[in-house]
């Protein structure tokens, strides 16, 4: 969680967006203005102590998760299916992403989210795909979150029936707690990795529908054992799907593709 | 950091909804299970919260124990991380019953 990585949100930047406006999907518009007005109390009777106890009962996500309603609301609205893809830095996240537009070119329209610490480099690559592609650069802040997502669709224009992928910061905790209205967290891990990522980093391959084990075409040149990383995702997830896929030769794409058309029909 | 972030948002919130100006001790109930280190959670919520109305507010932290539902065995056992084999049959068939709550449970206010 972000109190192990004590990362901030207070220098998220979104491509387009007035930092001063805020107006969500909803039409709610609001400022961030932090002032806390602190009116002393006077007016106690004499002898009685002012302070009382006041039950909250409140999950500490349950503001994120209201966005995430709300996210989810104007996706249905609309008909856009969303995926969110998580994984670890360097899993080959923006490469897929790349591949998978340029193979639906012409069948299904798609409009990506970036997120990153920092630079546009991964917006740009999007976009040299032809595809529209928003970054947001969430400064300390180590995931998305859906009061984020929320500001980045104001900035599109989401065709109906369209697909979205936001592509998470890489990072195998924190985005695992953070619904972003999405239909499926989708994982990658790349077989340059250890095969036990899913007993080291559990909540997020609890958390997504279906894992990618990327740059498979690289197994003859390593220790790697696929059967030995099915094993561990299934152990913390029952019900995980898993595809072998590689986007460098495109082995396994076929299978990814009709895994999205299947889900986004509604299966 | 969102985290505690967080809590003070919901603090707020119930700050305008029951009229007190200021938090003199938050009680959260944080599972074992959670993932949240509790060293951490009091450094980020002592900065977030300066120059807030709950700053200096006393933290106060409810851990509650991790239990999941063995199916094999039938029935509740303690699990010491999520996802970990049952302690009586070893396996791994557990599903995780309790503490991986993070909330806000009371406040004491002025």
């Amino acid at each position: 969680m972000c109190t192990t990585c004590g990362c901030g949100s207070d220098e998220v930047k979104i491509e387009g967006a007035d930092p001063h406006e805020h107006v969500h999907a909803d039409g709610t518009r609001h400022s961030h203005s932090h002032e806390h007005a602190y009116v002393p109390a006077h007016s106690h009777a004499p002898g009685t102590s002012a302070k009382r106890m006041v039950q909250i009962e409140q999950d500490i996500l349950a503001k994120n998760n209201a966005y995430a309603a709300q996210n989810r609301a104007f996706f249905a609205g609309r008909r856009v299916f969303t995926l969110n893809l998580v994984s670890s830095p360097g899993s080959g996240k923006t490469t897929l992403l790349c591949k998978t537009i340029e193979q639906l070119r012409g069948n299904q329209h798609v409009t990506v989210i970036e997120g990153d610490q920092q630079t546009s480099q991964d917006a740009e690559r999007i976009r040299a795909t032809g595809a529209p592609a928003i970054q947001i650069n969430t400064g300390k802040g180590c995931h998305l979150d859906a009061h984020m997502i929320g500001h980045a669709l104001e900035q599109l224009d989401l065709p109906e029936r369209s697909l979205l992928m936001i592509e998470n910061v890489g990072n195998l905790v924190c985005p695992a707690a953070f619904d972003l209205g999405e239909a499926h967290k989708v994982v990658i891990l790349s077989v340059t990795e250890g095969e036990d990522k899913p007993i080291k980093y559990p909540d997020m391959f609890r958390a997504a529908s279906l894992m990618l084990l990327n740059k498979c075409d690289l197994l003859p040149h390593l220790d790697f054992s696929v059967k030995e990383a099915i094993a561990y995702a299934r152990r913390v997830n029952p019900a995980i799907e898993i595809i072998e896929v590689s986007a460098k030769t495109g082995a396994g794409m076929a299978e990814w593709l009709d895994w999205i058309e299947r889900k986004s029909s509604g299966e | 950091m969102s985290l505690a972030e967080g809590v003070l948002q919901l603090i707020e919130d119930a700050a305008r909804r029951e009229g007190f100006q200021r938090v003199t001790t938050v009680w959260l109930e944080i599972g074992q299970l959670a993932g949240v280190e509790v060293e951490a959670m009091k450094f980020c919520f002592d900065a977030v919260t300066r120059d807030s109305m709950a700053a200096g507010a006393q933290l106060e932290i409810i851990a509650t124990p991790g239990t999941g539902w063995c199916l094999p065995c039938g029935e509740t056992v303690e699990l010491a991380e999520v996802y970990g084999a049952c302690p009586r049959c070893g396996g791994y068939q557990v599903q995780v019953t309790g503490g991986k709550e993070m909330r806000v449970k009371e406040l004491e206010v002025a």
